[in-house]
């Protein structure tokens, strides 16, 4: 614990944003993360990719704290993730989240949705969150259906929803868990690109996702996950066409070539 | 043929069983959302409180516990719920309290179930954007889960309002002591129960259409 403590300290001058120090997680017998070290800099993006059950989701999901970890520390900031209450509340308010299933909230409207936590967490003027949310959407591109409810909305544009949603608080550093994978493939584009715009407007990223399209173009570096653990690291280019691990040979000759 | 009627306050009668029924369901909407809140939260002590209080009172006869309020409340241990010693105000709130601590575990359930038909993803992405476990619920949680119990919770106060004639053990001067009283003076037996048999049925008839109607309504799309 001690040697944590003293990599917290350094963080903050070389720009180190989210820190994972020998995090280790199980699901009853399966050991799902097995001694994660990842050190996210400050504007960087990260794609996270691998093979069905990897440990990668929950990875990110342990990055705000939706997973506990049964040891080792993550930071975010510099600061440890609190395990509970509204010191972790706060923390969370400063990791926006994209999930694969979207969970926008289904009672409330889409500018409902972008407003909520800027009222409620932030506790912004009702007038000057409806002015941010409504600049979001449309910057995403989804500007017309504030008024609309979820529901009404196609898999694509609730998706933008959920990205302006999360990026609404201000966000140091966003997750996204499989943004694209419960899309209709002529919607995945539209979300892509809302993502790429945003990496160019140099947020910190965090995307967990199966479009290889989207690493090599978008991603500073590659971050290959298998069996829980992080098997190789390297920018884009490295990965695709060169990859080191036999395992990351074997992932990539699967789903590029055919 | 109903000229019986006009030596009774058949529509004073009425109106204690509305006013038992009313101020029942406000009292254990209340009390219910509290309890499925405990029980859904993240307290042990709150959830093991919660789910006790709901397997032991809903379990508990109902005349068993508006007994207990008149005989052991009051009578014994002296509790008047600040009526003085006005008897008849006395056993009215005492009804309305056994009401009260009965029904709300039935609501509590039918929220619960309520709670249940919202995704996780929903509390999750609240949670995500820095909300509290209070905000959660009260925000993101509990709406969704009230549009979906509506047609449940209908149910709860249709049993409700037909449950206010046990006050009549406690002598409430609800429309069941009425009929009682009714039957021991009067001839037409058949009558007088299709009287009181018709009071219910318009009490809780609309009740139902109307709540079924609602429920349709705010039903959350998904």
């Amino acid at each position: 614990m001690t040697a944590v403590s003293v990599a917290t300290e350094d963080k903050a001058a070389t720009g180190e944003l989210v820190v994972l120090n020998s995090v280790n997680k199980h699901f009853g017998a399966l050991h799902v993360l097995q001694d994660i070290d990842l050190t996210i800099h400050r504007g960087e993006v990260v794609v996270v990719i691998g093979p069905s059950g990897s440990g990668k989701s929950t990875l990110c999901r342990t990055i705000n704290r939706l997973e506990t970890v049964d040891s080792g520390s993550i930071t975010i900031d510099g600061k440890p993730l609190p395990a509970e209450g509204k010191e972790l509340a706060r923390l969370r308010a400063d990791v926006g989240m994209v999930f694969q299933s979207f969970n926008l909230f289904a009672h409330k409207t889409v500018l409902e949705n972008v407003t909520l936590g800027q009222v409620k967490v932030r506790k912004a003027d009702a007038r000057k969150a409806e002015e941010t949310a409504r600049a979001l959407l449309d910057r995403v591109g989804v500007g017309a259906q504030a008024d609309k409810y979820p529901a009404q909305l196609s898999g694509g544009q609730q998706q933008r929803v959920a990205i302006a949603r999360a990026l609404a608080m201000g966000p140091k550093v966003m997750l996204f868990d499989e943004p694209t994978s419960a899309l209709d493939p002529e919607m995945i584009n539209e979300v892509l690109e809302v993502m790429k715009q945003l990496a160019e407007d140099g947020m910190t990223m965090i995307v967990v996702t199966h479009e290889m399209g989207f690493a090599r173009s978008a991603a500073n570096r590659v971050v290959f996950m298998a069996d829980g653990r992080i098997v190789e690291e390297a920018t884009p280019d490295q990965f695709f066409s060169n990859p080191r691990s036999d395992r990351a040979k074997d992932f990539l000759s699967k789903i590029l070539h055919h | 043929m109903f000229d019986f009627l006009q030596d009774y306050d058949l529509a004073g009668a009425v109106w204690t069983t509305v006013q038992l029924a009313v101020l029942s369901a406000v009292g254990s909407l209340i009390w219910g959302t509290m309890l499925a809140a405990m029980r859904v939260g993240p307290v042990p002590l709150m959830r093991a409180f919660g789910t006790a209080y709901v397997n032991i009172v809903r379990n508990i006869p109902l005349t068993v516990i508006i007994l207990f309020a008149s005989l052991g409340l009051n009578q014994t241990l002296g509790v008047t719920l600040g009526a003085g010693g006005d008897f008849k105000t006395i056993n009215f709130r005492l009804a309305v309290l056994g009401l009260i601590l009965y029904t709300s575990s039935f609501v509590c359930e039918a929220l619960r179930s309520g709670i249940n038909t919202v995704p996780v993803g929903q509390a999750e992405a609240a949670r995500a954007l820095g909300l509290g476990f209070g905000q959660v619920l009260r925000l993101v949680v509990l709406p969704q889960a009230f549009r979906s119990s509506v047609i449940p919770l209908a149910n709860v106060l249709i049993a409700l309002i037909k449950n206010t004639t046990v006050a009549a053990a406690i002598g409430v001067a609800e429309t069941a002591l009425l009929m009682k009283e009714m039957i021991e003076n009067e001839a037409q037996l058949l009558l007088i129960a299709a009287v009181i048999a018709l009071v219910f049925v318009v009490l809780t008839l609309p009740t139902g259409l109307i709540l079924g109607w609602v429920g349709k309504k705010v039903a959350v799309k998904r």
